[in-house]
């Protein structure tokens, strides 16, 4: 169930390298840091060219430590403005973010689980690979990354899995066997999965193919892992008749509502579909990086959710305004 | 100057009256039916069915889409179909149909809570279900154990479930709330004893060398004075299992030899519903003449007489309570049961404190 974001205002009360361009927050809210449900995320306010922006992190492990949330956040020099702000914050700092809330819940007492992360999407992973161990439930964690040093809380996860844990790292060559894995699961098993774009399509793919339940596979985008690197693009609006430029650290939906546009949009991150736009045109790649339009939608690049997913060079699309709408009832015959 | 911090006493304005992490009867075996059966536990809407193969499952009854109660919907195998929209949601609470779109958000679900069938009742966990753990639903077995026959119903009272528990803790009351039946001065007169200990309190009444009360008497169906017994077993955070019986007088009840008597477990359950009012399911199971049907229709009606007359005084002392919000009880030598049973109750709520908000989620 969804419930409402709750805002407070949280302290920088530790920070700690957890891999190389990975680093550890503890936020520790006013009145100190509740408990919360597996696969739970927060929200920061962070501001970026002078303006605000919200980035959703997953918390760190499967309770608070000392009073704090944590969160775990990757530098990259390819992103939206996010990580870089996060890496610029010091102890003592303070910042609005709000409870945690999970979108993302773990179901307990299935007879097997596999775990998968790439990356940073390790981060509500770890915590479910905690509640399944302490609940003494048969699972195993498949985690890939590009190399060992860049791969967040290895040494935890090796120290409290054993080989339930398998490391694969693309720079030593090892990849995960998705298909091998969703073969061996048990019927009633369930895999959850958070990583890069690509890792999550693959997966939604063969977990198709394989013709199980679709609701075992659990996974949780925040749409912000694409297949082409963040770039600036330009989108003319047809029915408005105008012309916006989309910087690499807006999505095209920001883009949108700073030039007072108005479009629905509920989820943010890419689910829901309410923000879809029609491409009448578009002249490189359309960056697709939600989950609501099926594989067959995004080929035909018909649709795109403004939220998250982007455009190359210039795309022309439509957002459904009308200058002057058809009155609804058509006049009958003998009326006024 | 730091502020001097509240005294601990104000807490227990907001403690709140049951956890969240225990077990709760939700339904009668026989109640719950292939069917979307709602009901609230713990301030928890529920909505419960058996799957097709007798599993019961339990979902918290709002649609994730626009909040409509689930139970208003209908089954379709093991699927409930909402009745507004058409979203659906196999066992788990998982959406598995959205109208009018190629792909289901993968965020979409409603919470579900772990649910067992056992001793004739089906359990709900409402709290964090990483700790639901069957082995710490209480152990009622003489319930759906073929040397034991009864049956029982279930009351659904306007009042805090620990009403109810402080009633069952002193079986003094007999004396007073149902002298045309079980109770005579004999209960009020004996001594009892207490033990308790992490998990449990015993209270512990004997009555040796007394008249019997009339239904007692019809019981056992023996002329003459008896030995008489009545051992509470409470157990946190809702339980009472009450072994009650008579024997002939002096023929070694209190040493352990019953063979002469009639013994019943008075099983009680109390699931509180909101802050103030709860489901109490209740059975009477017997040892003896337990192939007869009649015995247990009879037992059955005369024991809904007598708790009709608790729950005519647990419900009128509900209703004084919120007349005299500055008032607190005052506790005699008699409630040391009761004490010490809200004492394991809070201490289930303490541990827990906290989780209340990502249970509000
Ligand atoms: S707002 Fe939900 S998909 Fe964009
Ligand atoms: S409220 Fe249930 S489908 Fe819309
Ligand atoms: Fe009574």
């Amino acid at each position: 169930m969804r419930s409402e974001k709750q805002w407070t205002t949280a302290t920088v009360t530790g920070i700690h390298p957890a891999a190389e361009d990975i680093r550890l927050f503890e936020l520790e809210p006013e009145g100190g840091a509740t408990p919360y449900k597996l696969g739970s995320h927060i929200d920061v306010a962070l501001m970026v060219e002078g303006r605000s922006i919200l980035r959703s992190y997953s918390v760190v492990g499967s309770a608070p430590v000392a009073g704090a949330w944590r969160i775990a956040v990757r530098r990259v020099g390819d992103s939206r403005g996010g990580s870089r702000a996060m890496w610029g914050l010091k102890h003592g700092d303070a910042l609005r973010i709000t409870r945690p809330r999970s979108h993302f819940e773990l179901g307990f007492g299935r007879p097997e689980y596999v775990l998968v992360a790439g990356g940073i999407g390790i981060t509500p992973i770890l915590g479910m690979a905690d509640a399944l161990n302490r609940t003494k439930h048969r699972f195993r964690l498949l985690y890939a990354g590009r190399r060992r040093r860049q791969m967040a809380f290895l040494t935890e996860l090796e120290h409290l899995l054993g080989d339930r844990l398998q490391v694969f790292c693309s720079e030593e060559g090892s990849r995960i066997d998705l298909a091998g894995e969703i073969a061996r699961l048990h019927r009633e098993g369930e895999m959850y999965v958070c990583g890069p774009v690509q890792m999550m399509e693959a997966a939604r793919e063969l977990w198709r193919a394989s013709g199980r339940a679709p609701t075992s596979l659990r996974f949780e985008t925040f749409g912000s892992s694409g297949h082409l690197p963040l770039q600036p693009f330009t989108a003319k609006l047809q029915d408005h008749g105008i012309e916006l430029h989309v910087s690499r650290e807006q999505s095209l939906l920001e883009a949108l509502q700073n030039a007072g546009i108005e479009i629905a949009y509920d989820c943010l991150r890419g689910e829901c579909g309410l923000c879809q736009v029609t491409v009448l045109s578009h002249e490189g790649p359309v960056d697709h990086r939600d989950v609501f339009l099926s594989e067959v939608q995004k080929h035909s690049s018909h649709k795109l959710c403004a939220c998250v997913s982007r455009g190359t060079g210039t795309i022309t699309i439509d957002t459904g305004f009308r200058r002057e709408l058809r009155g609804v009832l058509p006049r009958t015959p003998g009326g006024r | 100057m730091p502020l001097p911090s509240l005294p601990a006493t104000s807490q227990h304005f907001h403690r709140p009256r049951f956890p969240r992490n225990a077990w709760y009867a939700a339904a009668w075996d026989a109640e719950l039916k292939h069917a979307l059966f709602p009901r609230t536990v713990a301030n928890q809407k529920l909505v419960l069915y058996r799957r097709e193969n007798g599993e019961p499952v339990a979902l918290e009854d709002a649609c994730w889409h626009r909040l409509l109660p689930l139970s208003l919907g209908r089954l379709e195998g093991d699927t409930v179909v909402c009745g507004y929209h058409g979203l659906k949601f196999d066992c788990h609470g998982r959406c598995t149909f959205m109208p009018s779109q190629e792909t289901i958000n993968p965020a979409a679900a409603v919470r579900s809570f772990p649910a067992v069938e056992r001793h004739r009742f089906i359990w709900v966990w409402p709290g964090d279900p990483a700790l639901a753990d069957p082995d710490l639903i209480p152990d009622l077995h003489p319930n759906h154990d073929p040397r034991w026959a009864g049956d029982g119903k279930t009351i659904h009272a306007k009042c805090d479930f620990r009403l109810i528990v402080d009633n069952l803790m002193d079986l003094t009351h007999e004396t007073y709330v149902h002298s045309s039946s079980i109770g005579n001065e004999a209960v009020a007169e004996a001594p009892f004893e207490v033990h308790h200990s992490d998990r449990e309190v015993i209270v512990e009444r004997w009555m040796l060398d007394i008249e019997p009360p009339p239904f007692w008497r019809a019981q056992l169906g023996k002329p003459g004075n008896v030995d008489r017994w009545q051992i509470i077993h409470f157990q946190p955070p809702c339980t009472v299992a009450i072994d009650v019986g008579v024997a002939p007088a002096g023929t070694g009840a209190p040493q352990g030899d019953r063979r002469q008597g009639v013994s019943m477990w008075v099983i009680n359950t109390i699931t509180p519903e909101t802050d103030k009012t709860c489901h109490y399911y209740w059975a009477n199971v017997r040892d003896y003449r337990i192939h007869e049907q009649r015995v247990t229709t009879e037992i059955r009606e005369a024991i809904t007489n007598v708790f009709r007359e608790d729950e005519i005084i647990v419900e009128a002392q509900q209703r004084a309570i919120d007349e005299n919000p500055d008032k607190i009880f005052y506790n005699l030598n008699i409630d040391a049961g009761a004490v010490l049973a809200r004492r394991l109750i809070d201490r289930m709520v303490d541990a827990e404190q906290g989780e209340a908000r990502i249970a509000a989620e």
